[in-house]
């Protein structure tokens, strides 16, 4: 039964993971409210004692929903999923439902933990050519997956999780220069989510610890 | 669901016996008791077969596991092991309750997404030199946040009193673990967990040990 009181998002306006857990809360119509985790300022807020106590991990988004929290973004968009499940994020058929699992942990673990800020930090130096080649690896496998598997959308003609973590990660591979024209079903899919408002409201540029001078 | 031909096809797992993830996959046919075929793709050998055309077919990202099963070619792990879930559905590898069933996918994902990926093949090879204390970083730095996770979700297994998704996850991180000597004596809910689970008949069969690409001189 879900409760009364606001889910809450820890997260970070620029944080590819945190803007899934937003889209998700739009698509499904649900208010929430949001406490920033800035990962730059105060050596990463991300560290402190406080939030390592919702998040062991130390990452975000950490979501506080029905009384408890849950990390990883998409065991909390399952949950979500599975406790307010209108609209759908999921095909209900078997096959389709695996091929967006599939594409979202293409994402999820086979790109996004290799460029995210901790990683990065580790590798110095090196770290744009390091995210770049990531992310290029990762959209060369999911180019011919999403050329199979996508409609108006990356499965099929619905919305699902596959779309909540593809256009958070175009938005990576932008920031890191990664020429994205060398994929064009992940461009015009990407192009198509962009104009639905669910992925506007949720656009980086525009959350509450969004910086004033953010570069576009 | 509509019964078809390729229904009656046994699945074919394509995949390594010491991947990490292709043994999640098999402990899951395993606990599902179903049987299938596998197409060993040796990840050392002639440069990798996973470089292969002919796996990068099956497999764009040239990772293991892929399946094939039901007529279609599936990869990652998860994806594959929620798509048995789905279709063959005893016994049940996640909690009918929603709570729960997130706390299972959470540690599933804190392994899939913040351990593994910084540990397999292909990371080290790019780190190079330094991969051993690269991986060792990784694994600890991910088993100090899940053992505090797990004394709070725990009963005999890694969330309640019955095996799922997540116990797959663990034990063969924890294999991977060993093979890079971190000390696992450190997370004794992990070390209790994992001892457990190896007792398990699917557990056992499906271990690295003892698969058809397992080399005869394999060091334990």
């Amino acid at each position: 039964m879900a409760s009364q009181t606001k889910p809450v998002l820890h997260g970070y306006y620029r944080s590819s993971c945190s803007w899934r857990v937003r889209i998700a809360f739009a698509l499904k119509g649900m208010e929430y409210d949001q406490v920033p985790v800035n990962l730059v300022r105060d050596g990463g807020q991300q560290l402190t004692t406080r939030f390592k106590a919702l998040n062991p991990m130390q990452q975000v988004p950490a979501v506080t929903i029905d009384g408890f929290t849950l990390s990883q973004s998409l065991a909390i968009i399952q949950y979500i999923e599975e406790t307010r499940p209108e609209p759908h994020l999921l095909p209900s058929e078997p096959k389709t439902r695996a091929q967006v699992r599939m594409i979202c942990d293409i994402i999820a673990s086979g790109i996004q933990p290799l460029q995210n800020l901790y990683v990065l930090l580790k590798i110095g130096e090196e770290k744009i050519h390091w995210g770049q080649h990531f992310i290029q690896r990762g959209f060369e496998a999911l180019e011919p997956i999403l050329v199979q598997t996508a409609g108006k959308y990356c499965v099929g003609n619905e919305i699902s999780m596959a779309d909540l973590c593809l256009v958070p990660q175009v938005y990576n591979a932008e920031r890191f220069k990664v020429d994205v024209t060398q994929f064009p079903t992940i461009k015009r899919l990407n192009e198509t989510l962009l104009q639905h408002e669910a992925f506007k409201t949720s656009h980086p540029s525009c959350q509450p610890d969004t910086p004033d001078d953010m570069p576009i």
